[in-house]
């Protein structure tokens, strides 16, 4: 019981600091767009590299990599989001993120052109995304985040790597 | 006071004593005049009950109360061991299991369950109550009394028909979850407590209380028909640790004032208590006491110390008390004989946390994969010393590789013996006369297969007494013996184990089968299937021969289930079947889930790995002969076809082929062969599989991936599923039609 107490206690702590970093989020390029992902999924950022590919598998999904000696599954966001494909560079880099799926929390990594940077994004400078007229589909996107350089689009990351649609479409390939 | 723990270990314990108990009985009805099963069967229910009542589960312990009745009455030949009775046992034995589960979950039964207890109870009773004046059941208990009672003419007894108990706690009694008074509570199921007195003597000063100790001790009188090893038998649980006097009624008083000496508490104050509770008479006790010390100073007289002479009296006594009942102290040593062998037992295996095995075995795979790393890198080098360094490291890591996995096997057998019953059931509620022969018990296999081998076992099981096994009078006009056998057997084979489930039935029914395949819509009707495709067809979705569905099959679901489950568990099942003789279903499993002998294969740059024990042979692919395959999809193998499947393109990967040569592996999956087309052979490697994730459950023809020695990962080819992509017959393997679309150019259909 004790134990318990100690973990709502240490919860109820972390709240404090878990609102401020909801707040932080973490910029990157994509083309020429640019993108924000909430920092609290986030666990690292790797360089580009050592992904074996794994056939018939949509577009999207890039291949495995070895992290650690753990196999992690890296998805072509570009590819995700817009259905082109980016070309890997000297700063391309894969975004490790810890996604939720059917209540099962899993490590996916994301192919991004380049990271930019960590910022705040206060609830207040958050507009509605577009409901039509962006090239990301509508139900990927969290938000519209104003910063001093214009907009970038806040990715519902769960949403984005562990729909439903990444299996249904994955099937789909599968079952021709 | 928690006693979660011991709680745990009691429904654990019952468990494991329920299926021994099991296991006995149906070994009884083989076997009836076998008086050890007879007594392992007691001691299962005695142990349960004992324990139950410790904890107050009343209902437990009523029960098993009258089971045990029966049981005592078959151990002293007082009933014949029937079918029936074995039958009420069987059931007896489940029910307890409900009322155990329900107890550990913490419910109330429901009212069919309720309903098939009391039908229990009631038939235990009329087994019992038919010879009403029995004297067995009591006559173990009237033994000593009877032969107390005889001496009483001779020597000097009171006239007390009580048993008298004497109990001090030992201090650590609370501390191991016991409570004292759930002992008084099941002390009352055998008889009644005629009178207690509390003994707080033992109780400190305050200032030296410990809340957690026990200070307790108990006088009882006690009116009981139970023998003194029940009354023990109650105390099992802290005998170790307290103090216990037992006295039989109609004792000498001579016994009670040896009791009262061996005890801390002043002797007088206890003596009193005695003839308070009306143990004893004022005279009785006075009479004891004289005699004693008149011995005692008799004793003085003859020797100079006191102490050894009155201990060496007391002594003489309890010798004298052990003589009345030589039954109990039998019954002691076989205790201790029992405690010693369960001890032995203990001395040969440890219990361990499956997970922190898995977690060794996790490490030890990652342990592997480091080690064939060194293995690269001094190959690499080329420097002599290192690469003899790491071939020894290499030869020892995969020493403790396979120790680390015969850790996590067990041995089949348990799972086997787990079908007798259910055969006998089955038999019984089918009207036919079937025994189950096993063999091969002793065979090894990964826990986590033989855990989940049980249900498409027992699946096999029952479809093969429904369906497989005939009526009798067939099997009689048949000119078959009556009894019919259904066969589990395993061994292994090939770095792998295989099971058999065979019957002598009456085989498989091809023009049924096919014709109902075909209702179904299963198959085309014009198509023409050779017999063990037809055989196949009963694993396929939604396919059943039953006319009527019985309780047991015919639903249509079970073969499809019992081969998707095989194959999860990256086995194979095959069907050999012979009209009139009988059914073999052959399950081959893997040894292992964890760790595969891999070989290696590369295509440009990626490899994959293929399981060794699947490989029949490698061959090279070039000049006219790769033209020739090119076209006609399949090799001839010393005039064998070998159907090929291209691997480049079955996975759809851009790169072009090699200009000058390819290379064939050969496989062999079940009674299949085929060549898988790759650019290059890379080698033997130790592989631990690693699952792909959710991400890719869909994916066919990949099983899971692997790290290698450089930290590249490479995909575990899944030979069924590349071969059911490659071959023709659709019906089975939904879900692959545009694989096939892209193969069917070189793939020909297997042979």
């Amino acid at each position: 019981m004790n134990s318990r107490q100690a973990l709502a206690l240490a919860v109820v702590d972390e709240d404090d600091s878990a609102a401020e970093q909801q707040q932080q989020y973490l910029t990157f390029r994509l083309g020429d767009e640019s993108y924000a992902l909430g920092l609290l999924s986030v666990k690292e950022i790797i360089e580009y590299g050592g992904v074996t590919q794994v056939p018939m598998m949509p577009g999207f999904v890039r291949g495995v990599i070895n992290l650690r000696g753990r196999v992690v599954p890296v998805i072509d966001l570009a590819n995700r989001l817009r259905s082109e494909s980016a070309a890997v560079t000297r700063r391309t880099c894969i975004v490790i993120v810890e996604v939720t799926n059917d209540g099962e929390a899993q490590d996916m990594g994301i192919i991004v052109d380049a990271v930019s940077q960590v910022v705040d994004i206060p609830p207040q400078s958050v507009e509605p995304g577009p409901s039509f007229g962006a090239k990301v589909r509508a139900d990927f996107i969290a938000g519209m985040g104003k910063l001093d350089d214009g907009f970038v689009i806040m990715l519902d990351i769960d949403r984005v790597l562990a729909g439903e649609d990444m299996v249904a479409v994955n099937d789909m390939k599968a079952a021709g | 006071m928690n006693l979660e723990p011991a709680l745990e270990a009691f429904f654990a314990e019952a468990d494991e004593l329920l299926t021994r108990m099991e296991e006995s009985l149906l070994q009884l009805e083989s076997e009836p005049d076998n008086n050890e099963l007879i007594n392992d069967i007691f001691r299962a229910a005695h142990t349960i009950k004992g324990t139950a009542g410790v904890f107050g589960f009343d209902d437990v312990v009523h029960f098993t109360h009258e089971v045990e009745s029966v049981l005592d009455r078959v151990r002293d030949g007082q009933m014949i061991v029937s079918n029936d009775v074995i039958g009420l046992l069987l059931r007896n034995k489940d029910h307890i299991g409900v009322l155990v589960h329900a107890m550990a979950d913490k419910r109330e039964l429901d009212a069919a369950q309720r309903a098939e207890g009391d039908a229990q109870m009631a038939a235990l009773l009329a087994l019992l109550g038919k010879q009403p004046d029995q004297p067995s059941a009591s006559a173990v208990v009237s033994a000593p009394a009877g032969v107390s009672r005889s001496e009483a003419a001779i020597e000097d007894s009171c006239e007390n028909g009580n048993w008298h108990l004497s109990i001090r706690f030992g201090a650590d009694v609370l501390r191991s979850g016991m409570d004292p008074t759930s002992f008084l509570r099941y002390l009352r199921t055998l008889g009644d407590i005629v009178h207690l007195d509390t003994l707080v003597d033992a109780l400190p000063s305050w200032l030296e209380f410990d809340p957690e100790s026990c200070y307790l001790g108990f006088e009882i009188d006690f009116r009981s028909e139970a023998s003194k090893a029940e009354i023990e038998g109650v105390f099992e649980f802290v005998r170790d640790e307290s103090v216990l006097h037992i006295i039989p009624p109609y004792s000498q008083v001579s016994e009670y004032i040896s009791v009262l000496r061996a005890l801390p508490e002043d002797d007088m104050k206890l003596g009193e208590m005695l003839v308070l509770s009306g143990a004893l008479t004022r005279s009785e006790l006075e009479r004891g006491l004289s005699l004693q010390s008149g011995a005692a100073a008799a004793a003085t007289g003859g020797t100079d110390t006191e102490a050894p002479a009155t201990s060496q009296q007391i002594g003489e006594i309890l010798i004298e008390g052990g003589a009345v009942s030589a039954g109990v102290v039998d019954a002691a040593l076989a205790k201790q004989k029992q405690v010693k062998d369960t001890k032995a037992q203990e001395a040969r295996s440890l219990r361990i946390d499956a997970d922190k095995l898995d977690q060794l075995i996790e490490l030890v795979g990652e342990l592997v994969v480091a080690s064939a790393g060194v293995q690269n890198v001094a190959q690499m080098l080329a420097q002599g010393q290192l690469t003899e360094a790491s071939e020894v490291l290499t030869r020892l890591v995969e020493e403790v590789r396979d120790r680390a996995l015969s850790l996590r096997m067990v041995q089949i057998g348990a799972t086997f013996q787990r079908f007798q019953r259910v055969v006998r059931d089955v038999s019984r509620e089918l009207g036919k006369d079937i025994e189950l022969q096993v063999s091969g018990g002793e065979t090894d296999l990964d826990k986590t297969v033989v855990e989940r081998i049980g249900d498409p076992l027992m699946h096999l099981i029952r479809n093969s007494m429904d369906h497989g096994i005939e009526t009798t009078d067939v099997r009689l006009a048949a000119g078959k013996p009556a009894r019919a056998k259904v066969m589990l057997n395993a061994y292994h084979e090939a770095g792998g184990v295989v099971i058999d489930v065979a019957d002598d039935g009456g085989g498989l029914n091809r023009d049924k089968i096919l014709r109902k395949a075909i209702e179904r819509g299963l198959v085309a009707e014009d198509v023409q299937l050779s017999e063990r495709e037809i055989d196949r067809l009963i694993f396929a979705p939604g396919f059943s021969t039953a006319d009527q569905i019985s309780n047991l099959s015919g639903r249509g679901v079970g073969m499809d289930v019992v081969r998707r489950d095989i194959e999860a568990l990256r086995g194979t099942v095959d069907i050999e079947t012979e009209p009139g003789k009988g059914t073999r279903i052959r399950i081959r499993l893997p040894l292992t889930l964890a760790i595969i002998d891999g070989f290696r294969v590369g295509i440009d740059k990626a490899s994959f790995v293929l399981p060794v024990d699947m490989i029949v042979e490698c061959v090279e692919l070039a000049g006219s002969i790769r033209d020739a395959a090119r076209t006609r999809g399949y090799l001839d193998m010393r005039g064998e076809v070998l159907p090929l499947l291209w691997l480049r393109e079955a996975f759809d990967m851009d790169s072009s082929a090699p200009e000058r040569r390819e290379n064939v592996v050969v496989v062999q999956f079940g009674q299949t062969k085929a060549g898988i087309v790759v650019d290059q052979l890379m080698g033997e490697h130790q592989t631990v599989i690693r699952p792909l994730g959710k991400l890719f459950s869909a994916l066919r023809g990949v099983s899971g991936s692997t790290i290698l020695g450089s930290g590249e990962i490479a995909l575990i080819l899944d030979v069924a599923g590349l071969m059911k992509m490659a071959g023709s017959a659709g019906a089975t393997a939904a879900g692959i039609t545009e694989m096939q679309g892209q193969t069917s150019r070189h793939a020909a259909a297997p042979a």
